[in-house]
């Protein structure tokens, strides 16, 4: 799967307000909603929803990078939206770090299968070194929007 | 004394594969042990200590996966991740569950 497959332009924030790891939750799902990328009315359960899997364990696989999720009757397909704080949140992460980039999906309930393609085309860039740089370096919407077509056309830019 | 490799081919059976907590059980149980892991779905061969790597191999419901240990401890590390795998299923139900239900 490529990030043009489910990963939500118009849900991309490059400066997130939220400084705590809950409050970054709401931003991402809440940029979702208004993308009209969720179910009417939907928004509150499914921010609810990712924060008790994140209480669960820990999406923070360390790096800098927090991957939040939650399978939801919310959405139709996976989606995904992209936040990046400069000052870092602190997520819990596996390497006790805090957290620049956050990649949150949302993934229809009945099609496991999808959810795992769209996990896999994530952390298959995020091992890049290169990738998590350049996402941390792009400061604009539209810089990450360039950034996540360019790997999907040219992986080997890696 | 050799270097000790096992190898073995697991299945994954629950209903939702290898997504991201399953992945955790996977590299918490395989940096149990010093052996080198990998792990192999046939088109890629990942580190079997990393969470990138495992949650790479998009390791569907039904996916076979080879596990390939070198080192002195690498029979007990085989053990320990066929048992996750195919008999404890990372604790989450198979198909053939959700059918009983």
């Amino acid at each position: 799967m490529k990030f043009v497959d489910f990963v939500c332009f118009e849900a991309i924030v490059p400066e997130l307000t939220a400084r705590d790891r809950d409050a970054v939750i709401a931003e991402l799902v809440s940029a979702l909603d208004k993308a009209k990328r969720l179910k009417r009315g939907k928004c509150d359960e499914i921010i609810d929803a990712v924060i008790k899997r994140e209480n669960e364990a820990s999406t923070g696989i360390g790096k800098g990078v927090a991957l939040p999720h939650v399978k939801h009757a919310g959405v139709k397909d996976v989606v995904a939206a992209v936040g990046k704080s400069s000052v870092g949140v602190d997520f819990s992460a596996l390497d006790k770090q805090p957290v620049y980039c956050v990649i949150l999906l949302v993934s229809p309930v009945d099609n496991p299968d999808r959810h795992l393609q769209a996990m896999e085309s994530i952390f298959r860039h995020l091992q890049h070194e290169k990738f998590r740089k350049f996402l941390r370096q792009s400061s604009t919407a539209a810089q990450i929007e360039d950034l996540l077509r360019e790997v999907d056309e040219n992986p080997s830019l890696l | 004394m050799g270097k000790t490799v096992c190898e073995t081919t697991v299945q994954i059976r629950n209903a939702d594969g290898l997504h991201m907590r399953p992945a955790m059980q996977f590299v918490d149980t395989a940096n149990r042990f010093e052996c080198d892991i990998t792990v192999s779905n046939g088109e890629n061969r990942v580190d079997g200590k990393s969470i990138m790597q495992i949650s790479m191999l998009a390791a569907t419901c039904g996916t076979s996966l080879k596990i390939k240990a070198e080192g002195q401890d690498a029979e007990k590390a085989i053990i320990a991740l066929q048992e996750l795998v195919e008999l404890k299923h990372f604790d989450e139900p198979t198909p053939g569950d959700q059918e009983k239900l």
